[in-house]
């Protein structure tokens, strides 16, 4: 059900831009207002949801350790996995960010007969994660060269770098590959293992769907459209500069590509995917192993009835005495 | 119970429904022990009634209590939101690996939460209802979480694998606090907490029944070494105060760790005391609520204070040691009328203890063999041929992974590792833990130990291995059992009753019998043996 409903939507979309924009000639709509209100959802929504997270108190140090803690001079601890330092904090928190340190342990288990449990290493799902995010990163930092005039050096060896191997014309850039790929095998394996379709919500597949339509729509544009890409980076210099105009003659595909990626900036301060900025937060990645090393407070703690030792002997003094027990009063 | 499948129920998560088979729950917690403990909504109910006489107003108490909490923690925050159900979790939960049971993916356990969450405090989840993911609080549902997070031992081992560290455990933790708002808790969590918060200790052992146990097993090593021991109850100006999970006194295998404390602390003559009020290490509180577990925590400092200790030792305790080192500072600190722990015999400063003052016996000890303090043969052991379980606490809350091991080696001639992904980060949990180790919860813990006992039997028929070593009291209750389902014929000890069979004790006669009295094959004594024939 999820899986229909998400597609649905996503095609309502692209017949939504097609139409609007298209038939009913709002360009200016799917062009100008419509990006700049996601853009303002986007920004707002997630300085929304990022300074609620930082509002809620951090009470307790509950880093999980993946690694022996520091204790002993001669006793290698990991500084990595179980740091006991914010240098340690920094490695692991990069390690998480930039190689998805945790899901690289990923294994897979199996029950068989007898029973016997077995374990086989997993990693696809990081692979492929690690592929769907490092070559958004990619395709993201490229598109600079549709903002910014004159495009940035940087950007153009991004593009260059992401055409190392030369293929075809206009040059097949590997990342558009590579999303691709990574982002159907995401979809394919949560339609494929059990397990995963059990636990998937709409959420989960409409995220999806809409970036296949993004990155598409976009390949489409490149390699097989004609798309007048003066206009188009007319628009966007335009559109950063707060000084918009909407060219002529800007293909369909165009609006259709631009239309997904609004809702995808609207609809992401509302989502899981906002795990973008939650990872950084993650109380149990982002604090160091040194509770007993430093004290920390807890913002909220407050008293508690606790039992106190003089009532503890009020109830058992004369059993302690027969015990031969030390009492505080003899009475 | 031996064919577990994986395949997912046909209809959807989203209908809450439970069925209380026998085996699989735990007894409800009654009224008395909620009221001594002045708990809310004290009442008589059975999880496969009917009705649960739910307090009233019992929807604004969870959706008070799940706001006011969000507020609280990040973590809970955090978690109800950036999960991206990945599944990377899923058949990492030993109680999912053994039951086959889909709700009992930790990502689905969280979603029990989340999707409440969901329902009323997102956009989406108020505007778009199922489809964005969120689900109506009913009665039924309140059964769900009930038995789902009564299914969870809080071992944290599904956290070591998401991406972005949801600890299902801290979900469980906040899930169990809003049931216990509503008096829905069990017996096995309450009990145990009534008793240590009145008599220090879980089973409820008064004083004198407290000191009777300590002074039997003076007597008892006595008897196998012949060697009498010092064992200071409550005394003022100790140096150290020695706190252990109360089992070690009460029950078997714990006992034999107590014997092997009680010669260690007898052969380094460090100047100790046990204590009478603060005679539990194990904190039932964890597996209620932070404020239950920090109520009986306090106990530990204020006990430290009274007897004007210097710093303090933990035993081999699981949880004891998640609250010791993760809040017991926090909560219930600053220990400023401690002193950094120095280690009288070596004098190393314990660096890694210098705000808690609190030290584990298994720091303690590792650093005394690496001093050469200890005068050891390893040999009285060779009968046994270990192996070691990460108690699921120390390893994933502390990271204390070499310490225990450098001691069995340096105490064991024969240890072996169970298999790579069962153990250290990656331990799987006895499937008893967090006050689920209950006999009316059987089916259940034979089914959550199956990863464990599974790598033991790897080893036991690969290496012949006749002894799991573990430093939790929860384990050497639970694993016994477990054990004996799935792999019998190993047995399970403790790192110190190792440590203990290998102690030289001055002026001690030639030892007949291990610490669990039994007789050493004579190899000392064949000549004699060899006159007579
Ligand atoms: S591994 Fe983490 S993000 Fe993935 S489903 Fe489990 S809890 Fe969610
Ligand atoms: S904490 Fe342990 S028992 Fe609970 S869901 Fe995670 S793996 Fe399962």
């Amino acid at each position: 059900m999820g899986v229909m409903f998400s597609l649905l939507a996503v095609i309502v979309m692209i017949i939504l831009a097609s139409a609007g924009a298209g038939l009913i000639g709002w360009q200016y709509l799917f062009a100008v207002v419509l990006p700049y209100l996601a853009m303002a959802t986007f920004l707002i929504g997630v300085a929304y949801r990022v300074v609620k997270w930082a509002r809620s108190a951090v009470p307790f140090r509950i880093p999980t350790t993946c690694g022996q803690q520091k204790s002993h001079s001669w006793i290698k601890n990991n500084p990595l996995e179980s740091p006991h330092n914010v240098w340690g904090v920094l490695g692991r928190m990069a390690m998480e960010v930039l190689f998805f340190r945790s899901l690289f342990r990923n294994t897979r288990v199996k029950v068989t007969e007898g029973p016997r449990v077995l374990y086989s290493p997993d990693k696809w799902l990081w692979a492929m994660g690690l592929a769907f995010h490092w070559s958004f990163l990619i395709i993201f930092l490229r598109h600079f060269k549709y903002f910014a005039e004159p495009v940035p050096a940087w950007v153009t060896m991004l593009q260059e770098l992401d055409g190392f191997f030369q293929v075809g014309l206009p040059i097949i850039l590997a990342t558009n590959i590579v999303i691709v790929v990574s982002v159907t095998f995401l979809l394919v394996r949560r339609l494929v293992d059990p397990k995963l379709r059990y636990i998937s919500l709409p959420a989960d597949y409409f995220p999806l769907f809409l970036l296949l339509g993004i990155v598409l729509s976009g390949i489409l544009m490149r390699y097989f459209t004609k798309t007048d890409l003066v206009g188009i980076k007319a628009l966007g210099t335009g559109l950063l500069s707060f000084n918009p105009v909407v060219p002529e003659g800007v293909s369909l595909v165009f609006f259709v590509h631009l239309f997904l990626v609004s809702v995808l900036l609207a609809y992401f301060p509302f989502s899981k995917l906002m795990h973008f900025a939650g990872v950084f937060m993650s109380p149990t990645r982002n604090l160091a192993n040194n509770n007993r090393i430093r004290r920390h407070v807890n913002p909220w703690n407050y008293p508690v009835k606790v039992h106190t030792y003089e009532e503890y002997e009020d109830e058992f003094r004369e059993l302690m005495k027969t015990a031969g027990l030390p009492v505080e009063k003899e009475q | 119970m031996a064919r577990v499948q994986f395949q997912p129920r046909q209809t959807g998560w989203m209908d809450p429904a439970v069925e209380f088979r026998k085996g699989t729950w735990n007894y409800a917690a009654v009224p008395d022990t909620l009221k001594y403990l002045d708990l809310p909504n004290p009442r008589r109910w059975s999880p496969p009634d009917e009705d649960w006489h739910l307090p009233d107003n019992w929807q604004e108490i969870i959706y008070e209590g799940l706001r006011d909490r969000l507020k609280k923690y990040r973590s809970l925050q955090i978690f109800m939101d950036i999960c991206v159900r990945c599944g990377a979790c899923a058949d990492k939960c030993h109680y999912f690996i053994g039951s086959g049971d889909p709700k009992n993916m930790p990502v689905l356990r969280a979603e029990l939460l989340r999707s409440v969450y969901r329902e009323n405090f997102t956009a989406f989840g108020k505007v778009l209802g199922k489809i964005g993911g969120g689900r109506k609080l009913s009665r039924q549902l309140i059964k769900e979480w009930f038995f789902y997070f009564f299914q969870c031992t809080e071992c944290r081992r599904c956290s070591v694998f998401c991406p972005y560290g949801i600890d299902t455990a801290e979900i469980t933790m906040m899930g169990r606090e809003l049931l216990n708002s509503l008096g829905v808790s069990i017996e096995w969590v309450n009990t145990p907490l009534a008793n240590c918060y009145r008599t220090g200790n879980h089973l409820g052992i008064q004083p004198h029944g407290f000191a009777d146990s300590i002074q039997f097993a003076v007597d008892e090593l006595e008897e196998i070494t012949g060697v009498r021991v010092n064992t200071p109850i409550n005394r003022k100006g100790a140096e150290v105060l020695f706190v252990a999970p109360s089992a070690d006194y009460f029950a078997s295998p714990h006992y034999y760790t107590l014997l092997g404390y009680l010669l260690l602390f007898h052969a380094t003559g460090i100047d100790y005391t046990w204590s009478s009020y603060a005679s539990e290490g194990g904190n039932f509180g964890l597996f209620h609520s932070s404020e239950m577990m920090k109520r009986l925590n306090s106990k530990i400092y204020m006990e430290a204070k009274r007897l004007g200790v210097k710093f303090i030792i933990g035993g081999e305790c699981g949880h004891m040691w998640r609250v010791l080192h993760q809040y017991m500072d926090t909560m219930n600190g600053p220990a400023d009328f401690l002193e950094v722990p120095v280690s009288p015999i070596t004098g190393t400063r314990f660096e890694n203890a210098r705000s808690t003052k609190m030290i584990h016996i298994s720091e303690f000890t590792s650093d005394l063999i690496y001093h050469s303090k200890l005068r050891l043969d390893p040999s009285r052991n060779d009968h046994w041929r270990t192996t070691y379980h990460d108690s699921c606490n120390p390893a994933r809350a502390m990271g204390l992974l070499e310490e225990p091991r450098y001691i069995i080696k340096n105490v064991c001639r024969n240890f072996v590792e169970m298999p790579e992904n069962t153990i250290r980060e990656q331990t799987f949990c006895c499937g008893s833990g967090s006050g689920l180790g209950t006999d009316e919860n059987m089916e259940m813990r034979l089914r959550g130990g199956l990863p464990r006992a599974n790598a033991v039997k790897y080893v036991k028929e690969h290496n012949d291995v006749n002894i799991l070593l573990c430093m939790c009291a929860i384990d050497k209750a639970t694993l016994p059992p477990l054990l004996q389902y799935w792999v019998p014929d190993v047995e399970v000890g403790g790192v110190h009753e190792m440590v203990g069979n290998a102690l030289i004790l001055d002026g001690e006669p030639v030892r007949k019998t291990d610490l669990r009295g039994t007789p050493y094959p004579e190899v000392v004594e064949v000549g004699k043996e060899g006159a007579h024939a």
